[in-house]
């Protein structure tokens, strides 16, 4: 069976050289590393490694004009690692620590479950005074150790639904995110949440040797391991702190919502959901307490209703209606339509005036007739060839204002309202359907339901005679690194800018007219221009509504007010958005008159 | 044939295979496995010790269990010995098919551990199919070549050989356990002994070199290099003027590959693979990423010193600053315990055990068990290259077991059939004619 070919044994040489070589190479650089360098050897027999996370600082936040919202403050962690505990005279450690023989043995046994290599936290948020007293002998106790900590603090307590704040990762957090070592903290709402990544920054690792005391002796390698924190970014918020606060104080044992926003950025001014709480009290050790109770609380203040309440938006929708009706064609601001007020058929005025009416008037006295007569005449135009088609431009005009959707932004927990598509009236008529079977949504009732930050922001687009920038809590980074272009892209209505000049100048007449609903909210030598709304309520009394901004012809502040289950408009929305405003652009209120009955 | 007649001659068989074995077997390669596997054990139980549990028998511990594992692995090697020398030989394809079938199933319904979906399960025991396809494979390319009719010197029996390691390989790589694929890649000394070209291991070194080049610089530095280094050769060998377009074409082939290596880092590879090998290279440091293990294993490895810290003494291995200490970085342990003596002991003891089996493959008589010797040589040395590269920083963090030594019964108990298997074919020897 042997085979008689050339002989390759000889090959078998080159074989083993290969071999030799490699394991000559192997053996040289374990000489290298394990005789001729050093600097592996500083841990001796007797030492220890032990690793240090370093945390970074969690960026601080401020308010649009630097007022610190939210900043760190530091606390310490006792941490244990079992299998280094020994020689322990635990009678001494317990009355060091001012602790019980039960605590200490059910917190080892809990140590040691989690694992006698690794730390795990013994007690935690141990403050600074607690710190030096045990700091002092913890030499005694070997496989103790303190690590710092940081929890948040707020000077000022508002303005808790936007902030958020920060709690122990999850189960899910860890398996997400390998970044996460049990016991981190992650944002768990608000802004805390959305800006975890920049407000975190990053995590260092201090590696130092350890004596047979537990005494720190050295950094290992002199450090050449170490990485250094990089502590997070500070963020200033649209924000405005005095403003957000005189809100909170404005809604006080009210429920409702207050948003605020800059129109020519789409920045968050202040933001105000009532009930409210303070931020304070879900930090530290309190946090799971407090949170129960908030969460079983009847009036859900831990929901913000600014974001996730949705109202009918009753007269304040008529500016749209408006807007749209005169886009169509089929109307202008010149033409006037008769009110028989409260004899008017198919809806009713709810008001006495002037008759015939057109667009400056209608909106100045929230004529009902009005809106349904030039809504139906839209529908009647001869550029649309049914029904459907006239709801379809109708529909897509009332979602480029922002509503019906969501905007996307880094504001938390919103909801999309609702704007009903034609289909579902197609469903609930049979197909059979025309104006006048939808008539409510022409005086923004029916289907129709809109958030408080949607009804800003309609403002704000109005305010700026038709584009808005997306809603947005953020007004920079400390280090000026790009915000969310989603925030900074414009978006445009296609209205024309002369049917908004109109439209403002009813909304001025609401003021200043000597019939508008909010003439008794009128500012001295301030032109705001706005609208009341009262949104009938399945549920209870109606809601008062407010939308409006300031100065009319170039504004600075749109805002949108909502006090649930209030009645007019103009009794409890408009005179808090006046206040607010007036709040804004002067700093105070002149006639302080004006805000007792909201503050006492 | 009568009954009686069949049972005698087996007892027979017996009889003279126990002589064989007896009077046959190496004993000093026997010597070493058995010196590797107890250090083995031994360098678990110090990675692995807890002192709860302070008997090294203590079955619910990871020494327990491997202690059994070297057991078994006895056992094994006994039946191994008493088993017919020409089995191995003759079932050899049907093991590779078998190996090949397992490597299938375990694509569709294997279960994935630390990342690769490489695993079998049977109940609480599990265990990898590309162990049991090395095996399959170094028995089917010693039987292919060592026909009596297989000439290696024709292009289609070098296909199927290369074929026959190449198939695993893909369906190993297609589980995404690159790093075992990859050791199918020592087959090239086993052809290399068998026949191929020497230039074909010449190429494969220099490849090695460019990728590595391509890795540390920019493609376009090692293109430039390339061509600086022809354009030198063409200016020697001007005045003779030969073989001047089988240079150029030498190196188009070679500016290929160079974009191909780019490629396939940038694109084939995944992150956690890419960002393995730049860290060995240097280009990223992460130590408590990606980076800890090798961080950690160095510094365990370079505390030892000289002579170490003495059994169950190394402080980095009790406090369990290595993770994955008892399976592919048991080296540590042995480094940190017992310094360089100990890795020079160690080391001494593989080479010797390489060099052995390639002794004795080449006094083998039938050229299945020489064939056979070579492959199970190439790949102990793989092994050994890539898993004490890896603890030391000269190779990526690559995690395939320490032949012999790593915790794990699929390992331990495939190394050892596959050691066992080649000594019964050497104590055989001299049966074949």
């Amino acid at each position: 069976m042997i085979k008689n070919r050339t002989n390759y044994s000889s090959r078998k040489y080159v074989v083993i050289m290969i071999f030799s070589i490699v394991v000559l190479v192997l053996l040289v650089k374990l000489f290298m590393i394990q005789v001729v360098d050093q600097s592996y050897k500083h841990s001796s027999d007797n030492n220890t490694l032990r690793y240090i996370t370093q945390y970074p600082a969690r960026g601080k936040v401020f308010d649009r004009n630097g007022r610190l919202l939210v900043y760190n403050e530091a606390i310490y962690d006792l941490m244990v690692i079992p299998r280094q505990v020994k020689k322990l005279d635990t009678l001494d450690f317990c009355s060091t620590m001012n602790i019980s023989r039960e605590y200490f043995n059910e917190r080892m046994i809990k140590a040691r479950r989690y694992s006698t290599f690794s730390p795990s936290v013994f007690m935690a948020q141990i403050t600074k005074e607690e710190y030096g007293m045990i700091a002092e002998n913890l030499h005694k106790y070997q496989g103790f150790y303190f690590q710092t900590r940081s929890v948040r603090n707020y000077p000022y307590p508002i303005a808790a639904h936007t902030l958020g704040n920060i709690g122990e990762v999850s189960k899910k957090d860890l398996e997400r995110d390998s970044y996460y070592k049990s016991g981190d903290y992650i944002g768990k709402s608000g802004i805390e949440q959305f800006y975890e990544k920049e407000l975190r920054g990053e995590k260092g690792m201090k590696i130092i040797v350890v004596d047979v005391h537990n005494r720190e002796k050295e950094s290992f390698m002199d450090g050449q391991f170490d990485t250094l924190p990089v502590a997070g970014k500070d963020i200033f918020l649209g924000i405005d702190a005095e403003l957000q606060l005189y809100g909170e104080k404005l809604l006080k044992n009210k429920t409702g919502s207050i948003v605020a926003i800059e129109p020519s950025t789409g920045q968050i001014l202040a933001m105000v959901s009532s009930p409210a709480y303070d931020p304070n009290e879900l930090v530290g050790r309190v946090r799971s307490d407090n949170y129960t109770k908030l969460l079983n609380d009847t009036l859900k203040p831990l929901i913000n209703r600014a974001t996730s309440g949705v109202y009918p938006p009753g007269s304040t929708f008529k500016m749209l209606n408006g807007l749209i009706v005169l886009q169509s064609g089929a109307v202008t601001a010149k033409s006037a339509y008769p009110c028989n007020g409260k004899e008017s058929q198919p809806i009713r005025c709810t008001h006495s005036h002037n008759s015939p009416v057109a667009l400056h008037e209608a909106i100045e006295n929230s004529c009902n007739p009005y809106f349904w007569e030039t809504f139906r005449d839209m529908f009647a135009s001869s550029r649309f060839a049914s029904a459907k088609e006239a709801y379809s431009f109708w529909y897509d005009h009332v979602l480029s204002f922002g509503l019906g959707s969501t905007f996307k932004t880094d504001i938390p927990s919103e909801v999309s309202g609702s704007i009903p598509k034609s289909s579902l009236y197609d469903k609930v008529y049979r197909g059979v359907w025309n104006a006048l079977t939808i008539r409510s949504l022409s005086i923004g009732q029916g289907e129709i339901l809109v958030t408080p930050l949607q009804l800003a922001n309609m403002a704000a687009a109005i305010g700026n005679e038709g584009y808005y920038y997306p809603p947005h809590l953020i007004k920079s980074f400390s280090d000026g690194s790009a915000i969310d272009s989603v925030m900074t892209t414009k978006k445009v209505i296609d209205i024309k800018s002369k049917h908004f000049k109109d439209v403002k100048i009813g909304m001025c007449r609401v003021f200043e007219g000597d019939h508008g609903t909010a003439r008794f909210s009128k500012i001295d030598s301030m032109q705001v221009a706005g609208k009341t709304g009262t949104a009938e309520n399945p549920h209870g009394d109606d809601h008062s509504l407010f939308m409006g901004f300031a100065p009319a012809d170039k504004p600075q502040i749109a805002i949108a007010v909502v006090v649930e289950n209030a009645g007019f408009g103009s009794q409890w929305a408009a005179p808090i958005a006046s206040l607010m405003i007036e709040k804004y652009l002067r700093g105070y209120i002149k006639n302080t008159n004006k805000e007792k009955r909201f503050l006492e | 044939m009568s009954v009686d007649r069949g049972l005698l001659s087996a007892k027979g068989k017996i009889m003279t295979a126990r002589n064989n074995i007896v009077g046959k077997i190496d004993w000093w390669l026997l010597a070493i496995y058995v010196a590797l596997v107890s250090i083995g054990v031994s360098a678990i139980y110090a990675a692995a010790f807890n002192e709860m549990h302070p008997s090294i028998f203590d079955m619910s511990q990871h020494y327990g269990k491997q202690f059994l594992f070297a057991g078994v692995s006895i056992f094994l090697g006994l039946i191994i010995m008493l088993i017919d020398a020409k089995f191995f030989n003759a079932f050899a394809y049907i093991i590779y098919g078998l190996s090949i079938l397992f490597l299938l199933y375990v694509l569709v319904g294997g279960s994935t551990i630390a990342g690769s979906k490489s695993w079998i399960q049977f109940g609480s025991f599990s265990f990898q199919p590309s162990e049991f396809a090395k095996f399959g494979t170094a028995l089917a390319v010693a039987h292919y070549l060592g026909g009596i009719n297989t000439d290696f010197t024709k292009l289609k029996t070098q296909a199927i050989a290369y074929g026959l390691v190449l198939f695993p390989m893909m369906l190993v790589l297609m589980q995404g356990d690159a790093g075992s694929s990859l050791v199918f890649l020592v087959f090239i000394l086993v052809f290399y002994r068998e026949g191929m070209s020497g230039k074909i291991l010449v190429i494969g070194l220099v490849a090695i070199v460019l990728f590595l080049l391509t890795l540390y610089f920019s493609k376009w530095y090692v293109l430039i290099g390339l061509a600086v280094v022809f354009a030198v050769i063409v200016f020697i060998i001007e005045k003779t003027r030969r073989n001047i377009w089988g240079l150029i074409a030498v190196f188009i082939v070679s500016a290929m590959f160079v974009f191909s290596v780019d490629f396939f880092f940038y694109k084939v590879l995944k992150q956690h693979q890419r960002t393995r090998i730049n860290i060995i290279l240097g280009v990223e440091k992460d130590i408590y990423g990606v980076g800890y293990n090798l961080h950690q294993s160095k510094i365990a490895i370079g505390s030892g010193g000289f002579s170490g810290k003495g059994y169950l003494q190394g402080t980095m291995t009790k406090y369990n600053f290595v993770p994955e200490q008892h399976t592919d970085f048991i080296f540590c342990t042995i480094g940190e315990e017992f310094g360089f003596v100990g890795s020079f002991v160690l080391l001494s003891l593989y080479l010797a055990l390489l060099v052995r089996i390639i002794l004795l493959a080449e006094r083998q008589r039938s050229a299945f068990s020489r064939i056979y010797g070579y492959a199970i040589a190439s790949i102990i040395f793989f092994h050994l290259m890539v898993n004490i590269g890896m603890t030391i920083g000269l190779l990526p963090v690559i995690g395939i077991p320490l032949p012999f030594l790593s915790y794990g019964g699929s390992s331990l108990l495939m190394f050892s059939l596959m050691f066992f298997v080649f000594l019964k074919q050497d104590a055989n020897r001299m049966n074949i004619l």
